[in-house]
């Protein structure tokens, strides 16, 4: 009674996973991992946005003054404490601290904040402000008032030359 | 044909008998609809029930023809919708009919919930049936939330995003959650498909749940505005001709209504950043969900963290389901209780508010009057409701129905 019971149940799950695994992604949404972008145009204090994988990537080209108020934050002021420099390295392990790229989504509800285009509120950190629910990011991308409990996604890039830039 | 209460009926004509007996659904109908005793003494809040049922009907209806011509591509989605209002013959009416009809779906269910409030018909013996009505609710709520994603505008697609992206705030499993549902990285294409499918099925679960709620109900009959049970023939009277006609009435005065929108504001009650293709690289200013939803919007966003906004949110709908357990008073009707009556009444006024700073962006004083106005909400469940119960006087109950009824009339 028992063992057959328990086998019914196996079955069942066995057989309801399919139904459950049928609804993530597919591997032609899987595929669509990579873009490559020039960046030899963005000046200095300058930001674009890419898409890849339906999402916007901001890529800013930081200045002296941006790249310093970045790396001067206490670590202990940040409610997702993470140095700059771990935030723009590339897979090849190459800093850049004049190459900030950073996925686009705010981390509390997913909404692109602000601070991309030229003339955008920046907020008080000089870095983005998501206009949804007010989060506030710095200089490097990192979280620092507001809802939403973590930093800027930083995706996977690698330099293949000095402009030329593959994401994902 | 001929009966009377309690007694099965006679049918007269020899095909009615014949089917009835093999399949009774006259005598149903008879016993559930025609002699049905039923309170004499209903005001017009109890004409919210017909109303609600007959929007559903009509949902389902300008629904399907809807979707003989919309396309649930991400591509063709928001086009689709654009030539249903332009090229297909009465197509903006069916549509305005099928957006419009959602709101007003929304007020007569929240009208016809805050009759069951006011005259506690949650309490015993009728626990399940408000449990089934909150859940018609909560299903309503997850029907019109995937509707309102089908134009694929630029509110369809930003509101899918921030509701979706509420299941990242789950511990560890969180974004495989969101990815789940997404099927993919973002909304996008398999989302719109995977909506529109659940948005086609899910109000013929309505439909079911409904037929429960109807046959919880009829069990121990509707409770009525004094709160008190029927005690014989004299307090009630047969639902039909008494309430289908006076429902009859009232579902044609709530669709005068419904039809002067329909016809002369039919978007009074969206948004226009919706007439707006959606743009996945581009947040509108200002993200609003549709009316219905704005308190518990309002709720999700008083609190400061993303888990804890989440809890709110859902906890606000969660404490419906146990309202039964929660009033303490062994009174029903707010008739007969002179403090609560006041408070329910305040109830009302929160959410409002809450609404109010729902449609309003999170900032200045829209602050803390929507923290307010949340710890209020719970206050109201959690605690007034256990405690007045122990401590409020009722008023002393009538003897019966049509003795209230009778003097009433006598002045
Ligand atoms: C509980 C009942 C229902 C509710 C509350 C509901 C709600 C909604 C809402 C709010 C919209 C968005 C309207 C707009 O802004 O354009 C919508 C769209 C739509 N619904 Fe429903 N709906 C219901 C039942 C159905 C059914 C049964 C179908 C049948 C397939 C259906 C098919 C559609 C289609 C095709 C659209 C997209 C066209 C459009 O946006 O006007 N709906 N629904
Ligand atoms: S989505 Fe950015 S603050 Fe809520």
């Amino acid at each position: 009674m028992v063992a057959s019971g328990a086998m019914a149940a196996v079955g069942a799950i066995a057989t309801a996973w399919p139904f459950i695994n049928n609804l993530n992604p597919a591997a032609d949404t899987l595929a669509l991992s990579t873009v490559e972008v020039n960046v030899k145009a963005i000046a200095v204090g300058q930001a674009i946005t890419v898409k890849w994988r339906g999402k916007p990537v901001f890529i800013r080209h930081r200045t002296p003054e941006e790249i310093k108020e970045a790396e001067q934050v206490k670590l202990a002021d940040l409610p997702d404490p993470e140095t700059d420099n771990a935030r723009v390295v590339d897979t090849a392990k190459k800093v850049r601290p004049e190459w900030l790229i950073v996925i686009g989504v705010c981390t509390h509800l997913g909404c692109v904040p602000l601070g991309t285009k030229q003339g955008d509120p920046r907020g008080d950190y000089n870095g983005w402000f998501c206009p949804c629910h007010g989060s506030q990011y710095d200089t490097s991308g990192r979280i620092r008032k507001g809802p939403a409990p973590k930093n800027l996604a930083v995706p996977e890039y690698l330099f293949t030359s000095d402009t030329l830039v593959k994401i994902g | 044909m001929a009966s009377s209460h309690g007694a099965p009926p006679v049918f007269n004509n020899k095909v009615i008998a014949w089917i009835d007996h093999r399949l009774p659904i006259f005598s149903y109908i008879e016993k559930e609809y025609h002699t049905f005793p039923t309170p004499r003494n209903f005001n017009y809040f109890w004409n919210f029930g017909a109303i609600a049922t007959v929007m559903l009907l009509l949902m389902i209806v300008t629904g399907i023809v809807l979707a003989t011509n919309y396309t649930p591509h991400a591509t063709m989605a928001f086009d689709s919708v654009e030539r249903i209002m332009r090229d297909v013959p009465s197509g903006w009416l069916i549509r305005y009919m099928h957006m419009t009809g959602a709101s007003f779906f929304f007020i007569g269910v929240y009208i016809h919930i805050f009759r069951g409030l006011y005259y506690g018909s949650y309490k015993a013996p009728r626990e399940l049936l408000w449990i089934l009505g909150v859940l018609i609710l909560l299903l309503m709520m997850a029907t019109a939330f995937m509707g309102y994603v089908l134009p694929w505008g630029q509110m369809s697609f930003w509101g899918a995003t921030v509701i979706t992206n509420l299941f990242s705030a789950i511990p560890v499993v969180g974004d495989s959650i969101v990815t789940w549902l997404w099927g993919g990285f973002s909304v996008d294409n398999p989302t719109l498909n995977r909506f529109f499918a659940l948005h086609y099925l899910l109000p013929f679960i309505i439909v079911a749940v409904v037929a429960l709620h109807v046959v919880a109900l009829h069990v121990h009959g509707s409770n009525n505005p004094l709160g008190i049970d029927p005690k014989g023939p004299q307090d009630t009277v047969p639902f039909h001709p008494y309430y289908t006609m006076k429902d009859g009435f009232g579902v044609i005065c709530f669709m005068i209504v419904y039809a002067a929108f329909v016809f002369f504001a039919p978007n009074f009650l969206g948004d226009v950043a919706n007439y707006v293709p959606a743009d996945p690289l581009v947040t509108p200013t200002h993200i609003v969900p549709e009316w219905y939803f704005l308190p518990f919007y309002a709720i999700l966003r008083a609190i400061p963290d993303k888990l804890g906004g989440v809890i709110a949110m859902f906890g606000a709908i969660a404490v419906l389901f146990v309202l039964p357990w929660l009033d303490t008073s062994r009174v029903r009707s707010c008739t007969f209780r002179p403090i609560y009556k006041w408070f329910v009444l305040v109830l009302v006024v929160v959410l409002f508010l809450l609404g109010w700073c729902g449609a309003n962006p999170p900032e200045g004083f829209f602050v803390p009057l929507s923290r307010i106005c949340t710890a209020y909400y719970f206050f109201h469940f959690l605690i007034l409701l256990p405690v007045l119960g122990k401590i409020e006087r009722p008023l002393p109950l009538p003897p019966s129905i049509a003795d209230a009824v009778l003097k009433k009339k006598a002045g």
